[in-house]
């Protein structure tokens, strides 16, 4: 059953090929603390306080950070599988016409 | 396999074919398209030339054509594209296949006439039963009307009733649903408010049977009362074009009305079912076809204007025709020439013969898929002239090369990446589609061009370290820094003096400057004296092709006269400031020390390239520097440049006056040779050329010998060759030669060359700042695309952040297509193709040649397409 039409299908492969890509392979970064990443951490704001503490916070971050970006990548998954699915029923009802 | 370095050799040749297989030869050659013909008859108007005939009634047939596919497709019958494109058809075969497209337009024709007949009392017949079957309606509610008065006047006993009833007429029909309104009021209008209109929707769309279009009608009654009344709604009836059914006004013999109809309206369908079944039938079979006919037609019409611009031999015994050939392909023209003799069956061979000619031939660059898109872009800005120096083969690497300079980003070139793989991958496919849009057509084309671009900006990205913005850590960063100092709000200043660690980073840009408060400082300073350096070194190229080009037109003096000086100039003014950038670079560091020795080439004293190159300029002493520092980066500095200022003065009057003295003695000379005209290198070639080509045909006219066919006609002809070329054609190329130019001209154009080449230096090596700026531009768009968009959803906190990145990676990823790979992608492509069309091809590139356009089926059934 074709919900949407043959463009926005082939857009939602292409956004989530890319995304399932790019959020998966940032979160291998987040997981191992990659330093290019350590501006885009919730709560990164060092007040000038314990040091330790700070350090276990942005530990949190990279690791929650991760997590999330895996869980996104498997929802661009679904949305792949959504895509490919209608693409498929599109190109079989204009076949059928 | 040179032939990408300078456009082919070309030589004109005469064909001299027998009107028998005139045809057959040149669809041979239309099949190999390796040659390009003269017009022999443009003095001539259309009608007075020898193929008239036969173009017309290719004309015909493709005018038959083009009605068939018409009707084809407004029945919606798919037609098959052909695989293999057929040959064009003996001319035997074209009465056959008049003859089938007359039948097959007549049987067309006819069906749709007789169709449109039974559509039309089709449509009639259902709207009468549309009218009889909705007036049933009103005719009820004004008997049950009549009935109620009857009633009454049972009641009352008034004989009123059967003399109104009696006097009340009625008109009924139907008329398009969107001019009831104005019908309405018109009625209204006439009657002054006495007809009564009552209307109902037929509920289901007519077809129109000439059109084939939908309608939607409403059926009406208009009651009135008297004859006059009764004439005027008809007359408004028929201006509205409504039609109006006769319509019986008792019960019974509408219902005998109705039931006649269906009836008929029954068999009808069934007539226009078999109707449209056989039309069908015929339309499908034609459609098989129809590709195959109109590639016939039109090769066969190409074959005729083509054969229109042959002359005719005096005795009519042959059609002789001028050509422009690629050398190499001569072979090939001599084998159609061949094949198209033996196929018509004719006993007198067709040759060819090599003629001189001083005109300029056309330029002819041999390109495969890949290569097309890069000439394409130099002819875009002016075809080569001939055998010039082709900069398209230099295009290939420095193209996408100063396309990735601004375009440097891994993120975006993987993007870029992926779609030319696609429309590389897939080529064949989305060749093969027909109507794809001016833009897709475009990108497809430029394919190869977008790959090499995409794999260029992968390289730089990579040296700039950048991917979405972003730095990767490969090989580990030579700066070391305290973890909270990096993760603190607004990063913190480099100081090679205190994080450095000694070693640079192997390859590109360290990444830790994505960090720093002083990176757009160190990236400004380091894109911009890059952009010079590869600028200048680019321009020094462009002027180092003129070499090649003077050695083949055989100007040696102009080496000495101008691509001496140019280079002169350009070297020891704008090269100089590259040298300068380069002993800044290695000369001066961060050490701090103590010793005069380490503070004179610590960071405190490095020079400005730039106000030395001013103060080299303005001829101006360097003002006073710090203490411990020193004034130049060396101690014979200051007398180099004076030399260098001096020798690039130099070189403009040699440059100015150099080749018009060298003209006026040569000129002088030449007068004293009793005005010998000098010979021009390029014609004393070609002329060499002909005397070899002559040979090959010899050659041939041998084995035409040994084949037993009649040698005196070849050998009359060759004798009669100069008596049959139009005299006018001859005049146009000797006057086209050896213009006379004075003094003063040359003297003007040299002012002029000279003038525009100086002012160039300077503005060219500046317009090569573009990369800087746009590379710049680029790097920090997609920075504040991170952190103005995706930044936002991967720092909120906890489980909801997965939402967040969800839905914000969509927002940015189609904002880094949109706006980074395709905006920025063509800005950063249009500064390119003008860094090569101005900086670079300026120097070297006149482009005043014309395209060859060999006459070939597969270029006239490409166009067409396109149409």
């Amino acid at each position: 059953m074709p919900i949407c039409g043959p463009k926005l299908s082939i857009c939602g492969i292409i956004l989530s090929v890319w995304g399932i890509i790019q959020l998966g392979l940032m979160g291998i970064f987040y997981y191992f603390g990659a330093m290019a990443l350590a501006e885009d951490l919730p709560d990164v704001e060092y007040d000038g306080g314990d040091i330790k503490a700070f350090y276990s916070k942005v530990d949190a971050g990279y690791t929650q950070n991760a997590y999330n970006c895996w869980i996104a990548a498997l929802l661009y998954l679904a949305t792949l599988v959504f895509s490919a699915q209608q693409f498929w029923s599109n190109n079989r009802s204009s076949l059928s016409v | 396999m040179g032939s990408f370095f300078r456009s082919e050799q070309m030589s004109l040749a005469q064909l001299f074919i027998q009107p028998e297989a005139a045809y057959f030869v040149i669809s041979e050659l239309g099949e190999t398209g390796t040659v390009q013909f003269r017009d022999l008859n443009e003095e001539l108007n259309a009608f007075q030339k020898k193929f008239v005939n036969e173009v017309r009634r290719c004309d015909e047939m493709e005018r038959k054509l083009r009605y068939i596919e018409r009707e084809v497709n407004k029945d919606k019958v798919n037609i098959p594209d052909v695989r293999e494109l057929p040959r064009a058809p003996n001319p035997r075969e074209i009465i056959d296949l008049e003859a089938h497209l007359e039948k097959t337009e007549a049987d067309i024709k006819e069906f749709s006439e007789s169709a449109v007949n039974l559509k039309s009392n089709f449509l009639e017949l259902t709207e009468l039963k549309h009218v009889l079957e909705k007036t049933q309606l009103f005719f009820n509610e004004q008997d049950e009307a009549a009935n109620g008065l009857d009633n009454k006047a049972l009641i009352t006993e008034d004989s009123n009733n059967p003399i109104r009833g009696g006097r009340l007429g009625f008109v009924a029909g139907v008329i398009k649903r969107e001019r009831v309104p104005a019908f309405e009021r018109m009625l209204w209008r006439i009657s002054r408010g006495n007809i009564f209109l009552r209307q109902a929707d037929v509920g289901v769309t007519l077809e129109d049977p000439l059109t084939g279009d939908e309608m939607n009608k409403t059926v009406f009654v208009a009651f009135f009362q008297g004859e006059q009344l009764k004439s005027r709604i008809k007359k408004v009836c028929s201006g509205f074009h409504a039609s109006m059914y006769p319509c019986p006004s008792s019960i019974q013999e509408r219902d005998e009305m109705l039931q006649g109809i269906k009836l008929r309206l029954k068999d009808l369908e069934m007539v226009l079912n078999q109707t449209q079944d056989h039309r069908q039938r015929v339309l499908v079979s034609v459609a098989k076809e129809l590709q195959n006919w109109s590639i016939m037609v039109s090769k066969m019409k190409a074959i005729y204007h083509t054969l229109n611009f042959f002359n005719v031999d005096v005795t009519k015994k042959c059609l002789i025709g001028e050509c422009w050939v690629p050398l190499k392909d001569i072979h090939i023209v001599q084998k159609a020439l061949v094949d198209g003799s033996s196929s018509s069956g004719s006993s007198i061979p067709s040759f060819m013969n090599i003629i001189a000619t001083q005109e300029s031939p056309p330029t002819f660059n041999r390109t495969n898929k890949f290569t097309r898109g890069f000439q394409n872009l130099i002819d875009a800005y002016g075809v080569a002239s001939y055998r010039e120096v082709n900069p398209a083969l230099y295009t290939i690497i420095t193209f996408p090369f100063l396309f990735a300079v601004m375009f440097g980003d891994v993120g975006h070139g993987l993007v870029m990446l992926g779609c030319a793989m696609y429309m590389i991958l897939c080529e064949k496919k989305i060749a093969s589609y027909k109507h794809k849009g001016e833009i897709v057509n475009i990108f497809f084309a430029g394919r190869y061009i977008i790959l090499l671009m995409s794999l260029f900006s992968l390289y730089t990205g990579f040296i700039y370290n950048d991917i979405f913005s972003k730095s990767m850590n490969v090989f580990g960063s030579q700066w070391q820094l305290n973890k909270s100092e990096t993760v603190g709000e607004g990063g913190k200043t480099l100081d090679p003096f205190y994080y450095y660690k000694g070693t640079p980073y192997i390859m590109g840009v360290d990444p830790m400057w994505q960090f720093a408060q002083n990176k757009i400082v160190f990236l400004n300073s380091f894109k911009m004296k890059l952009s010079i350096v590869i600028g200048v070194i680019h321009m020094i190229f462009g002027v180092f092709m003129t070499i090649p080009n003077y050695i083949h037109f055989k100007k040696y003096s102009d080496i000495l006269l101008q691509f001496i000086p140019q280079m002169v100039l350009l070297c020891s003014i704008f090269f100089w400031m590259v040298v300068m950038i380069f002993i800044k670079w290695f000369k001066y560091s961060s050490i701090h020390g103590d010793t005069p020795d380490v503070i004179a080439v610590g960071s405190s004293c490095a020079p400005s390239v730039l106000i030395y190159f001013i103060n080299m300029m303005l001829l101006k002493e360097q003002g006073p520097v710090e203490y411990g520092c020193q004034k130049y980066m060396f101690d014979f500095q200051p007398v180099l440049e004076k030399i260098l200022i001096v020798v690039a003065v130099i070189s403009i009057p040699v440059m100015l006056f150099g080749k018009p003295l060298l003209f006026k003695m040569t000129h002088k000379n030449n007068v004293q040779k009793n005005g010998a005209i000098p010979s021009n290198g390029d014609v004393h070639q070609r002329q060499v050329q002909s005397l070899e080509l002559t040979k090959i045909t010899e050659q041939t006219m041998e084995n035409s010998e040994t084949n037993g066919n009649g040698v005196d006609k070849d050998v009359a002809n060759q004798e009669g060759e100069v008596v049959f070329r139009p005299s006018s054609h001859v005049k146009k190329e000797t006057g086209d030669d050896h213009e006379e130019e004075a003094f003063g001209d040359v003297m003007i154009h040299q002012a002029i060359h000279t003038i525009e080449y100086t002012l160039s230096t300077v503005s060219h090596t500046a317009s090569y700042l573009r990369l800087w700026a746009l590379s710049l531009a680029h790097a920090q768009l997609s920075d504040v695309l991170w952190t103005m968009v995706f930044n936002k959803g991967l720092t909120v906190n906890g489980y909801v952040g997965v939402v967040a990145i969800y839905l914000i990676f969509a927002v940015w990823a189609f904002f880094s297509l949109a706006i980074l790979v395709l905006m920025e992608g063509l800005s950063a492509f249009l500064h390119t193709l003008r860094l090569h069309w101005v900086e670079f091809m300026s120097k070297f590139y006149a482009g005043l040649g014309r395209a060859f356009q060999p006459f070939s089926f597969k270029i006239i059934l490409e166009e067409e397409e396109q149409e």
